[in-house]
């Protein structure tokens, strides 16, 4: 099995909020809302990482 | 005073000395989302149990490592103890022979980290579980 990069990082966030947003929220609707964030913020932020890497390099 | 709705709103509190909290904690560790189904919560140990599992299932898949305890490396450990957070999967694919392979591509890399995520996640789970049981979290 292979994956690229960007499918392993969305792999990875989705599966972290959806433990996130079970186990930091107690309401259904709050819980949904908090995995949805998380899984956002990860991508986002590795995202942002990733072109400041390149930055950095060029 | 507290009224009956008050009273009704409050989380079960479990008799004193009881094991049960204990048994959902170990429950929730050793199998993936089996601290919640104890709890009656079925919905969200599926979710949970289908996350952390097919998680630990793309991690081994990818060619991800599965740490041993004895390899005097501390990275290693610290490898290990996040591993031994996913419980029975972990125990079933180490003594199964899974992730024994050296990680030599960028592939497989991910995979050693998809299962030292799973543990951690899996801990997270089980001590969420935990504190229902115990009515810090309402139910």
């Amino acid at each position: 099995m292979t994956l690229s990069h960007f499918s392993a990082v969305l792999i990875c966030a989705a599966c972290i909020g959806i433990v996130f947003g079970i186990t930091q929220r107690a309401e259904p609707k709050m819980m949904i809302r908090f995995g949805a964030y998380t899984f956002v913020v990860l991508v986002a932020v590795t995202i942002a990482a990733s072109w400041g890497m390149w930055l950095i390099k060029h | 005073m507290a009224t009956k709705a008050d009273t009704a709103a409050l989380p079960a509190e479990p008799a004193a000395g009881s094991t049960f909290p204990l048994l959902v904690l170990i429950a929730g560790w050793l199998i993936p989302g089996a601290g919640h189904l104890i709890l009656g919560k079925w919905v969200r140990a599926l979710l949970l149990a289908a996350a952390i599992l097919a998680m630990f299932i793309i991690g081994v898949a990818l060619g991800g490592k599965l740490y041993s305890p004895n390899t005097g490396e501390p990275l290693d450990i610290l490898g290990f103890l996040g591993d031994l957070g996913a419980g029975l999967p972990f125990i079933i694919g180490r003594f199964s022979g899974l992730g024994q392979a050296p990680v030599l591509t960028a592939v497989a890399d991910y995979g050693t980290k998809f299962i030292s995520i799973v543990g951690l996640l899996n801990i997270v789970a089980a001590i969420d579980a935990h504190s229902i049981a115990i009515g810090r979290k309402p139910a």
